[in-house]
């Protein structure tokens, strides 16, 4: 367990450590970012002692170097917009960022593993047939759309929600269906045919054959043995629900990390960018990580191969 | 014939919708009088139903449905484009990786991981807000993007294929290496290369119309459904159909070509069928 655990935390530093590396070089390929920061009537003697100061005149490899070192204390330099500390200025983010995942993501199973099981059981009834039609739709839609035709109908025609922003429990509304609507979708089939699949194994006609209630029986024989894709697929998307975020959280004036991001690379401001991939590659491989666990817990059967 | 329904119904709905967005596109010249990109600003914003102009105009008076039909041409051409790239150099690269395993492999699924420890569609935008923005450039960035896919479903099937007994026969008979790879281990990962492109297509179809969305990508005046939807955002208040149209035309190629996917995989991989 410890040289396993080891191993993951040497993959989560490379990943986290690559990551940076190709956005570091990408971005330095991307242009010069002074240019947009001083007026269009500038001398390029100042333009030069402006990049002087902020070291864009020293050799790519010098830079990167010196990158590298302050980004190991935690230091991307200060947001070229803000003149904050541009890894504060992302950590002051992420809160409403992950209070908006947490929430799409419970939102996600409440509804999905529900509708889910009960197409399974269910197989081939309206029950099922409505949702799987839903959860095809759910899918198909995109979610910046729905979230257009949502401000439509709920904010400027009934006046029931605000258009955006972050505050009372109403705000969490819109952005909570907007964000949930894609992978609920996806996985309530997910877990359809997970169920169907775990109905024909023989623990399950053991079970049934023992008398237990039909709830006794999904409840708790089924369900959990069709846990594991799910928790796998709810891994994976968590970690794309952080993407998703980007679209969302623009769309309803979200304050979070996406809308952040998605600012600093219209201004290319790059100190935030570079903050903005590291804390999105180190939240995404942790939660990756804890789904790694929960698996052990799930099925102890993984416990013997790791 | 209700079986037939009941196994191809959703591929028969799916390839009608995917054919009517391509009939769109292909024929939208024929279909509309009018060009896209003709303003007439006596006739800005109105309602769908005006003589003339059947969804409407939008706020510089250009013919909404126009603009929409042209979009799919924007949209099917930005997909198909991005599927050809991922599924030929992704295809490839995983079918090496597989066939010769080694560092080179090694090296190639390491970066795999690396990126696909990043959200699709941040990944797609960083990489276009950086390259750049335009059509070009948007089709760059999601095939960057999007190629690990069929690396590794590739490379997977390539090393469980490659031990199976008529590989091992061919072997065997002294066939070179070139041709063993791609007469007798391709065929047998083709159709997971279909399968993946088929549910890849809508994806990049979807992502190209957010990052449009957000203001990178294809940018106005292109007719593109995310920049046209991006625009509507001032108009919501005042003009409700330009974000209608544009979005409903999104979805339902998605979902049309969505449905085609579903139905491709349950048609060619056994393995997936219930």
């Amino acid at each position: 367990m410890r040289a396993y655990l080891l191993s993951r935390l040497g993959q989560t530093l490379l990943v986290v450590f690559l990551s940076l590396t190709a956005v570091f070089f990408l971005v330095r390929l991307g242009g010069d970012p002074v240019l947009l920061f001083l007026p269009m009537d500038i001398q390029a003697k100042d333009l030069n002692e402006f990049r002087q100061r902020l070291g864009f005149n020293d050799p790519l490899a010098l830079q990167y170097g010196r990158f590298v070192g302050h980004a190991l204390h935690g230091d991307f330099g200060e947001s070229l917009r803000y003149k904050n500390d541009a890894l504060q200025l992302v950590l002051s983010r992420l809160p409403a960022t992950l209070a908006l995942a947490v929430a799409a993501l419970g939102l996600t199973f409440c509804v999905a593993v529900p509708v889910g099981v009960l197409s399974a059981v269910r197989r081939g009834s309206l029950v099922d047939f409505l949702g799987m039609t839903g959860a095809v739709l759910g899918q198909a839609v995109p979610g910046f759309w729905l979230g257009l035709m949502m401000i439509y109908l709920f904010s400027v025609r009934l006046g029931w929600l605000p258009t955006g922003g972050m505050g009372s429990p109403l705000h969490f509304v819109m952005p909570c269906v907007v964000l949930a609507s894609f992978y609920a979708a996806r996985m309530a089939r997910l877990t359809r045919s997970s169920v169907l699949d775990t109905l024909n194994e023989e623990f399950v006609l053991t079970a049934r054959a023992k008398g237990l209630a039909e709830r006794i029986v999904i409840g708790k024989h089924t369900l959990k043995n069709s846990a594991i894709p799910i928790v796998t697929l709810a891994g994976l998307d968590t970690g794309q629900l952080l993407g998703g975020a980007v679209i969302t959280e623009t769309i309803f004036a979200w304050p979070g990390l996406g809308r952040l991001t998605v600012q600093a690379l219209l201004n290319r401001d790059f100190p935030v960018v570079l903050a903005a991939v590291f804390v999105f590659s180190v939240t995404y491989t942790l939660i990756n990580f804890g789904v790694d666990l929960l698996y052990g817990w799930l099925d102890p059967r993984t416990r013997r191969r790791a | 014939m209700k079986g037939f329904v009941g196994r191809h119904g959703r591929g028969v709905l799916g390839l009608t919708l995917a054919a009517l967005v391509l009939v769109a596109a292909v024929a939208a010249p024929l279909l509309v009088a009018h060009d896209p990109a003709q303003t007439d600003f006596a006739a800005g914003l109105k309602p769908p139903g005006t003589p003339g102009h059947p969804l409407g105009t939008d706020q510089l008076g250009r013919d909404l449905l126009a603009r929409v039909l042209y979009g799919a041409r924007v949209a099917l051409f930005i997909g198909v484009c991005c599927v050809l790239l991922t599924a030929l150099v992704g295809g490839l690269l995983g079918l090496l990786a597989g066939f010769f395993e080694g560092w080179t492999g090694a090296v190639l699924m390491r970066i795999a991981d690396v990126q696909l420890s990043f959200p699709f569609i941040l990944l797609a935008l960083t990489i276009n807000a950086i390259v750049g923005l335009g059509l070009r450039n948007i089709i760059v960035s999601l095939s960057v993007a999007g190629w690990v896919v069929y690396a590794r479903v590739v490379r997977g099937e390539v090393l469980s294929v490659k031990e199976r007994d008529f590989v091992h026969a061919a072997q065997a008979l002294g066939l070179g290496r070139a041709r063993l790879l791609f007469r007798h281990v391709l065929p047998n990962v083709a159709p997971s290369i279909v399968i993946v492109a088929s549910l890849q297509f809508a994806q990049f179809i979807v992502a190209e119309a957010a990052i449009s969305f957000l203001g990178f990508g294809v940018q106005p005046p292109t007719p593109a459904w995310g920049s046209m939807l991006s625009e509507s955002r001032d108009y919501l208040y005042v003009a409700w159909w330009l974000a209608a149209f544009p979005g409903a035309a999104l979805a339902l190629t998605a979902l049309g070509i969505n449905l085609v996917g579903d139905w491709l995989r349950d048609v060619l991989d056994p393995r997936f069928r219930v």
